[in-house]
């Protein structure tokens, strides 16, 4: 990751065929495209109202699980209050893609911020953010989301905020290591000497070419806050019912587990799919730009 | 060497201070705590009371330095659910969390070292990349599903395992194997690219042309070279399972602080909730603290840097 080129002409065609040669890329792009296709066209895919309510139809089976008992009407089966499970799935990857997204751009921000001001300017900028690392780094992420989303309240906005305020430190970590060896570069100095205004090399020269590693880190993170709103919601303290939550859905999927274990198994794969995808697409992009730094 | 010492010392009593700050200031931050205490449909009056009544009405200075001193001293106040001192209550449930967290670490070993030794030893094979594909799942699930996958599997359907509770070893099977798997990739990654750097080094391709047997070379001279950031990193793994204890313990109802933890942030006892923060930070700082003077001690190029 710390292997930071600048793309030249000649490289590009080389990097076109690596991105083809690259299967875990493409397949990871392309299920992750599909993905958010049916995020975005939930209303028009969804065969079912995600909150409607069918109580003479609860717990069907999906025809792969028991197909004696299984309703074509219901595809992947329904849930306990006899919701569409497939829709409830459909709809609930906008929740994850939000709050991925989201959170994704709030830790963004600051740990970029952060971190390339303390990797640019050094001395005691550096000692501030590496303090601002560490005392991140030493409060457990999950036990601190809980507490504030009780406090707070649980929504998408809070959950969003909290978990963006606490994710920066990877972008930071990586940006302040890849803004010091950019820092040094003939192209900085030579920048610096002809009298650009410090805004204008950091945004000019130094941000372009941190993009690639941006992009890495940004996958990992984006991946990680859905992971965690799950675990929140799964612990109840994340996104509220009846909001199809795919970390919401295993918890109230916990509850019938005994007897219809089969309906565990699929909002729990929804999540290691997207999550899965998501950082195949990170590793990919990594290993596109930076193949060197490959071992 | 000493140098470097103090000076990380001094910066983990820094980090200290500004955690305790955190913990306790973060929930006066997210709400009003007295309204949170009292209930949504509470009087004004009564909330009022219990401003009073828990001193939440002084400058919130003054609430934490009192708080502060008096946790220096080993008191973190009363629970306001149990009938007991939170630090009583948190040290007696602390050693479930331990001995969970301290097989979690060598579980992650028993899977990630091998693995990783072996990944390297053949790299570029299918064997190393599989050992990376299953790191690249293993991590892509949420680690609460896994943990009720296999209550499923080895509780429900098996039923060789008890799937709640912490009266015996068999209770910490299933969550120490769940939240030692979740770190597993992270040290098999290590190990990994320790082993492959060593393995190319000069002093290895010498004991090579000694004539030593190949199980020598790797056990006794790479992995030992190879190890010592593993080594620094187990400790911030057990770091991280502490805070990560909160989920496990609540998918297996294991009573240990991160049980304790959720059952306080659902009911509001917020003495206990800052308590079990500060301790778990706390941990974090020094098992970071003592990791880096490690790696210090270890290799000297860290010293200077």
């Amino acid at each position: 990751m710390s292997d930071i080129t600048a793309p030249t002409g000649p490289k590009l065609r080389k990097k076109r065929g690596r991105i083809l040669g690259n299967s875990g890329l493409i397949v990871a792009a392309t299920v992750l495209g599909l993905i958010t296709l049916m995020a975005i066209f939930a209303p028009f895919i969804a065969p079912h109202d995600p909150y409607a309510q069918t109580l003479d139809d609860r717990l069907i089976p999906p025809a792969f699980i028991d197909a004696e008992m299984a309703d074509p009407r219901y595809l992947l089966g329904t849930d306990n209050l006899g919701r569409d499970y497939l829709s409830r799935l459909i709809y609930g990857a906008r929740i994850s893609l939000l709050i991925g997204l989201l959170t994704m751009l709030v830790s963004g921000v600051i740990g970029t911020v952060l971190g390339v001001a303390a990797g640019y300017f050094g001395g005691r900028v550096d000692t501030v953010v590496s303090f601002l690392i560490t005392t991140r780094l030493s409060l457990p992420v999950v036990m601190v989301a809980l507490a504030v989303v009780a406090v707070a309240g649980g929504s998408l906005q809070v959950v969003v905020l909290v978990l963006g305020l606490l994710l920066w430190d990877r972008f930071a970590v990586v940006m302040r290591s890849a803004t010091m060896q950019l820092r040094n570069l003939e192209y900085v100095a030579a920048a610096q000497s002809v009298g650009c205004s410090t805004p204008r090399i950091l945004v000019g020269e130094i941000l372009p070419n941190l993009i690639p590693a941006l992009v890495v880190v940004a996958s990992y993170e984006m991946a990680q806050a859905i992971l965690l709103e799950a675990a929140l919601s799964f612990l109840g303290l994340g996104v509220q019912p009846p909001l199809p939550s795919w970390g919401l859905m295993v918890a109230e999927a916990k509850e019938v587990m005994l007897f219809d274990p089969w309906v565990i198994l699929l909002p729990g794969l929804a999540i290691c799919v997207l999550v899965l995808a998501i950082n195949m697409l990170g590793d990919g992009i990594r290993d596109v730009t930076a193949p060197e730094g490959r071992s | 060497m000493l140098r470097f010492t103090l000076r990380r010392l001094l910066l983990a009593l820094v980090v200290g201070i500004a955690v305790s700050a955190i913990a306790f200031m973060l929930l006066r931050v997210s709400g009003d705590l007295a309204i949170a205490l009292a209930g949504e449909d509470a009087s004004p009056a009564e909330v009022e009371r219990i401003r009073e009544q828990y001193g939440l009405n002084r400058p919130i200075i003054v609430q934490y330095a009192e708080w502060l001193w008096r946790a220096v001293q080993g008191d973190l106040g009363r629970s306001l659910f149990y009938p007991e001192s939170v630090a009583n209550l948190i040290m007696s449930r602390l050693p479930v969390t331990l001995t969970l967290a301290g097989l979690g670490l060598v579980i992650a070993l028993l899977i990630s070292l091998p693995l990783g030794i072996i990944a390297a030893l053949r790299r570029n094979t299918w064997v190393d990349r599989g050992a990376l594909g299953i790191a690249v799942v293993g991590q892509a699930m949420p680690n609460f599903w896994f943990g009720l996958l296999m209550i499923f599997f080895f509780g429900l359907s098996l039923g060789w395992l008890p799937i709640s509770g912490s009266d015996t070893w068999m209770h910490f099977v299933m969550p120490a194997i769940t939240l030692g798997w979740f770190s597993a990739p992270v040290l098999m990654r290590l190990t990994r690219g320790g082993m492959v750097e060593v393995m190319t080094s000069d002093y290895i391709r010498t004991a090579r042309a000694k004539g030593l047997p190949g199980r020598v070379v790797v056990l006794k001279h790479a992995l030992r070279n190879a190890i010592i950031p593993v080594v620094a990193l187990c400790s911030v793994q057990f770091g991280n399972m502490l805070s990560g204890s909160v989920i496990i313990e609540t998918v297996f109802a294991l009573q240990g602080i991160g049980y304790l933890a959720w059952e306080a942030i659902s009911r509001r006892d917020f003495p206990v909730v800052q308590g079990i923060l500060l301790l778990v930070a706390l941990f974090y700082v020094i098992l970071t603290l003592l990791a880096d003077i490690l790696n210090a001690w270890l290799d000297p190029r860290i010293r200077r840097g």
